[in-house]
Parts: structure tokens; C-alpha cells; sequence
């Protein structure tokens, strides 16, 4: 159903579209040699990194769409990428 | 923690991987923070933002048509002002009108109401996200498209060589209404772009900031090179990042050594077409406006 208006009532809805399966590579990131620059983080378009409740950094594989701007970022090369298989 | 956590742009929207217009929404909400109504007109932005019945803010947003986002945004700021001084709402609260727009819809079709508004004086950020042509509807030729770069309007062949107009300096001009605060700014330079849009914000009328935002789809480059093109952008000089406060010119990044252009343009499908001889054309065309802006 339309709503009056065409509003949208839910903020940040987009959440239920899990944009995950656009992705062809996936970035793994090693926390070992993270040192939490946080550049993987701020340039991420979709805001797929986050902390943990341990202050690591980890990749939210459901909307990660596989951009590596992340890896290309990494000044230590904590990210690598492995092509994704079915 | 060097930046704010509160994710005010929500993930799930439909930008193309590498999306650099999804990194200008993300940032500018981490700085603007969550008192603040934007006012969007018609574009990739917000196509990709809110395909109903979703939608990937968590502020109150407007969609509007093309040639009116600083129109919208004015009349909101406008209410926000009568509702203060009639109705004692919003008492002690600052809120934030911005208005973002693309280069077409600032450049060309928006021109006529972002103009207006600067004039008028209105309490509003006007953020220009450029990514150098129409992307939403196919990469067509917008006025803020680079010298020689193709499109789909300005194609590449043995007789036009590309974009023949140089790209159209909005900032510039909107300098020249003589609001408070101009600056450019770039994805590239998270911090930088984020202090801008933080010292607009605290100051009191018309303010206006260009983004250059590396478009993958537009601009024909790997995604992940988003963050790294838009870099060389700053480094080689073709697009410099400065400020203009009360009149005051300030160049706010200067690269120690500018790298010659041709490093930028080799990265992008769009200038493939150009000979040594096109891009001599291009590096003496920087140096010049490189030389005047002190750079």
C-alpha cells in the first residue's frame, strides 16, 4: 500500500535489504595485523565496518558489497580478498 | 576513536559497489549529526537512497525535483524560524537545514533556486556532491564536466575529442554572492571535508561546499580505487581544496610536490582517448589555474 504522501514512517529502513549477495570478492580482515587507523571504517560506502565489544574491527558480510576500497585503504595490508563461490 | 560512531546513513541502499556519493552522505551525517532535515534533489543520491518503501536516512528528509532542493531547503528553514518565534518550539535546539544536490542539479537545473537562496541569505549548508556528469541517467554531459573527458553526450572520436567546454567553477561563483562560507572539499579527505562541513554548520547564513566524489561507473575504474582517484584529483591539482571565509581566501591542503596529471587521467576509461599531445593540454591548463590560486 501507498502511504499519503508517499512517506516513509520507518527510518533507515533500507536495513532489510541485505546487500551482501552483490558481492564477487570478499574482504577478509586479519585483526591480528590491524593497527585501527580506522581508514577501512570512515571511506567504507556502506558502513559494513564496525567495532566489536573488544574494540576490533569486523566486516558485516550482509550488506558488505565487495567494493575493497577497504583493502585498497589498509596501510598495513591487514585485508585480502578471496573470490566468492557457491 | 578518531571518528564519530553514530550511523546515521543506514547500509542497504542501492549504490553501486564503490559508491563515492554514499561516502559524502555517510560523512556529512557524522558530522552534522542527528538535528538536521536535508533537502534532496533528484539524483543518484537519492534514487539510490530510497527506493520506496524504504529509505537509508535516519533524519527527516525531502525528496524534491531536480531544480528545487535549495528552494525546499529554504522554505524549511523559513518554518523552522516562524515556529521558533510564534510557537516557542525548538527553543534551544540548533537545527541544520542542508540541502545536497549533484552537479546537475546544482550546476545546470538547480542553478536558478541555490542561487536565490544564497542571495536571500537563508540559514542553510548548500553540499554540492560532483561527480562530473549525469550518472543517474547515464552519464550525460552536465556543465561541471571536465575539459576532453568523454560522456555519453560528449563522446570520444577522431573529431571531438570529448567534453569541449572547460568545467564550469561553482564555488567560485557562489563565492561571488558574497555568503560566508565556500569551500571544496573531497572523499578523499574525510577529516577535511568533515571540519568543513562542522565550521559551516556554526556559522550563521548561505554556505555552500563542493564534494568531488570519483564516480566507478561513470568515470570507468576498478571500485576500490574510489578513495585513491579522488586523492590524485587533490595531488595533481585539478581539483584544489580550499575554503573562502568573510572573503578570506585559504588553500587548505597543498601537496608538497603536485604530480603531473597524467597519473589521474590514465586511471579513468573516460579520458583513454586523450594523445600525450591532449594531456600537455591539460597539465598547462592546471598549472595555470594551479599558479593563480597559489598553489
Amino acid at each position: 500500500m501507498v502511504t499519503i504522501a508517499a512517506i516513509i514512517y520507518e527510518p533507515g529502513s533500507s536495513i532489510k535489504n541485505k546487500t551482501g549477495t552483490w558481492r564477487t570478492f570478499r574482504p577478509i580482515l586479519d585483526t591480528n595485523k590491524c593497527v585501527k587507523c580506522e581508514n577501512c571504517y570512515i571511506f567504507c560506502p556502506e558502513g559494513a565496518i564496525q567495532e566489536d565489544e573488544n574494540g576490533n574491527f569486523k566486516i558485516d558480510y550482509d550488506y558488505c558489497k565487495g567494493c575493497l576500497i577497504c583493502m585498497n585503504e589498509c596501510p598495513v595490508n591487514a585485508i585480502t580478498k578471496v573470490r566468492e563461490e557457491k | 576513536m578518531q571518528f564519530p560512531r553514530e550511523e546515521l546513513f543506514a547500509p542497504g541502499h542501492r549504490g553501486c559497489a564503490g559508491c563515492g556519493a554514499a561516502i559524502v552522505a555517510r560523512l556529512l551525517l557524522k558530522a552534522a549529526g542527528k538535528d538536521t532535515i536535508i533537502s534532496n534533489a533528484t539524483g543518484c543520491l537519492e534514487v539510490m537512497t530510497t527506493p520506496y518503501p524504504e529509505t537509508a536516512w535516519r533524519v527527516p528528509w525531502i525528496h524534491t525535483a531536480f531544480e528545487n532542493a535549495a528552494a525546499t531547503a529554504s522554505g524549511v528553514e523559513a518554518a523552522i524560524k516562524a515556529l521558533k518565534r510564534k510557537r516557542g518550539k525548538y527553543k534551544d535546539k540548533k537545527i541544520n537545514v542542508i540541502a545536497i544536490g549533484g552537479d546537475g542539479g546544482t550546476a545546470d537545473i538547480g542553478f536558478q533556486s541555490l542561487s536565490g537562496a544564497m542571495e536571500r541569505g537563508h540559514d542553510m549548508l548548500y553540499i554540492m556532491y560532483d561527480n562530473e556528469a549525469y550518472m543517474n541517467t547515464g552519464i550525460q554531459r552536465s556543465s561541471s564536466t571536465p575539459f576532453m573527458a568523454a560522456t555519453t553526450t560528449s563522446p570520444a572520436g577522431s573529431k571531438i575529442r570529448g567534453e569541449d567546454r572547460p568545467k564550469k567553477d561553482v564555488a567560485m561563483i557562489m563565492a561571488a554572492h558574497g555568503i560566508p562560507y565556500v569551500a571544496t572539499a573531497c572523499i578523499s579527505y574525510p577529516e577535511d571535508f568533515m571540519r568543513k562541513v562542522k565550521k559551516a554548520l556554526s556559522i550563521e547564513g548561505p554556505k555552500f561546499i563542493q564534494v568531488l566524489q570519483p564516480c566507478t561507473t561513470g568515470w570507468g575504474y576498478p571500485p576500490e580505487k574510489t578513495i585513491e582517484i579522488g586523492r590524485l584529483a587533490v595531488e595533481t591539482g585539478i581539483f584544489p581544496l580550499y575554503e573562502i571565509e568573510n572573503g578570506e581566501f585559504r588553500i587548505t591542503y597543498k601537496p608538497a610536490k603536485r604530480k603531473p596529471v597524467k597519473e589521474y587521467l590514465k586511471m579513468q576509461k573516460r579520458y583513454r582517448h586523450l594523445t600525450d599531445e591532449d594531456i600537455e593540454r591539460i597539465q598547462k591548463y592546471i598549472d595555470e589555474k594551479c599558479k593563480l590560486l597559489g598553489l
